[in-house]
């Protein structure tokens, strides 16, 4: 069972929905119990990043996270703010601490005259070697994104894709057990599914 | 890079499609969860559906249609029509839309931008704003008193008409002029905390004539939100002028995919050799 953390962080349902139609078992939940039964964790959400690490501690979501992710191990599959709370701290609204998961920082976009924030729309994704993840989807195939911070990562090893927007930002990171985007699979159609198949996959590995 | 997004709209009344769509061995020309599945299949970046139920009994309809579409369809989902307080948004958003599109309420309560943005996120809110031309004849109708009544003085006196003014608001499906000017209802609803802007040009709507590019360029370069136009797309080369001259960032057309003259394949094929980034 793949487990969804919810976290009060914007419409999660897209996403238990996405592994429904694969006919994956998940299940949605902000309980740490439950969450612990679950083979592998998916955290998705959009929304402040501030917002986000208290919601998460206040339900115990963040020892959750480092005992199974980082000390059992457990496939981690994070989207959108899932990908920038993987971060050491964030610039939004002062600096907010993250996971500390991977050295690297999250800002907000600085752009050039005619560049419209948030990033919002289908945009390519460049991967930098071979992942299961990426299994049939080539370097430069489209995404959908909605954000306005971006992560910049300081262990470039783990950037996995850099996508293109005024400046190449982290658009995946790969650590071992740790996968994280900040596209939306559950909204990019019919080659985002195959990417949330693709993560069950690896994640029975 | 970026790609330049076109979104088809479905006119949804009591559940149906209206202007059915005449796709190639379709079981049910009306049922907007089909039509909607078939426009993925040829990579629409993006679904709209605009609720025109008029009667208040069939109104939850939508919210079954938007519940089954989210269910079958894996891309963002923008509901519009009808909505008006935060309430209507939440019960959209849980049922699977990514977005909702706020046009007449958000004129009569601008809080509702603000209240749904610090809510749900400026991500989920767009504000749908129509407008004409303004022309030598002068417009009485105003929503000044409204405004001043309702204590927003200081906003109508932001977003009110001037001698410069071009373009004005409309609503009620384009009925009912606002007094208020196009170009600083933009800024001011992105102030608000919308997070996109679908403009629709009244006067262009349905003509096939083409967007009106002055307004659309004006509007768009206006403000720092994404800018989708709306309103007299007739064919490929007028998606072309949207993107190019109107700076739009999407366009959202009905009637030239409904009736097949063109599909979405063949929409962004054109687009690709004329040099405007898409997805394909």
């Amino acid at each position: 069972m793949i487990g969804i953390i919810d976290y009060g962080m914007g419409n999660i349902g897209s996403v238990l929905k996405a592994f429904e139609y694969l006919g994956i078992k998940a299940f949605v939940s902000s309980s740490p119990d439950e969450l612990k039964r679950a083979h592998a964790l998916v955290l998705p959400g959009v929304g402040a990043f501030g917002d986000a690490m208290s919601n998460l501690a206040k339900n115990g979501l963040i020892e959750l996270l480092n005992e199974e992710i980082i000390e059992k191990k457990k496939p981690y599959l994070g989207i959108c703010l899932g990908l920038q709370l993987i971060f050491e701290e964030s610039e939004e609204f002062g600096k907010q601490k993250g996971f500390g998961w991977v050295k690297g920082k999250v800002v907000k976009f600085n752009l050039p005259e005619g560049y419209k924030i948030p990033h919002m729309g289908w945009n390519q994704v460049w991967t930098k070697g071979e992942h299961p993840l990426f299994d049939r989807i080539p370097s430069g195939t489209y995404f959908y994104f909605v954000h306005s911070y971006y992560a910049s990562t300081e262990e470039k090893e783990f950037e996995f894709a850099t996508t293109d927007y005024g400046v190449d930002f982290t658009s995946a990171v790969v650590k071992d057990n740790i996968v994280a985007v900040q596209f939306h699979p559950e909204k990019s159609g019919r080659i985002g599914l195959r990417f949330l198949n693709n993560f069950f996959r690896w994640s029975l590995r | 890079m970026l790609a330049k997004r076109i979104i088809p709209c479905l006119d949804v009344k009591d559940g149906r499609v209206v202007k059915g769509v005449n796709f190639v061995n379709l079981r049910d020309a009306g049922d907007p969860v089909e039509i909607a599945m078939r426009y993925d299949e040829e990579d629409a970046d993006e679904i709209t559906f605009l609720d025109i139920t008029a009667s208040y009994e069939k109104r939850g309809i939508i919210i079954d249609v938007v519940r089954e579409t989210a269910r079958r369809v894996f891309l963002p989902l923008t509901v519009g029509g009808g909505i008006r307080t935060i309430d209507d948004i939440r019960a959209l958003l849980n049922v699977g839309a990514d977005k909702v599109s706020i046009n007449t309420a958000a004129v009569y309560n601008p809080h509702l931008i603000e209240e749904g943005a610090e809510k749900f996120g400026s991500q989920c809110i767009v504000v749908a704003i129509d407008a004409r031309r303004i022309t030598e004849k002068k417009n009485e109708e105003t929503l000044e008193m409204y405004y001043r009544e309702k204590g927003f003085s200081e906003m109508w006196e932001e977003v009110r008409i001037d001698n410069q003014s071009k373009f004005e608001v409309y609503t009620h499906g384009g009925r009912k002029p606002t007094g208020i000017d196009a170009v600083k209802w933009a800024k001011f609803v992105e102030k608000m905390g919308a997070g996109e802007i679908l403009l629709t040009s009244m006067d262009r709507d349905g003509t096939k004539q083409g967007y009106d590019l002055e307004l659309t360029a004006e509007v768009s370069t206006s403000v720092k939100i994404p800018l989708i136009a709306s309103g007299g797309a007739g064919n490929l080369e007028h998606l072309y002028e949207g993107f190019t001259i109107g700076k739009a960032d999407a366009v959202l057309a009905a009637s030239i995919f409904h009736y097949r003259e063109f599909t979405i394949r063949e929409a962004k094929e054109f687009l690709k050799n004329r040099g405007i980034p898409v997805r394909l």
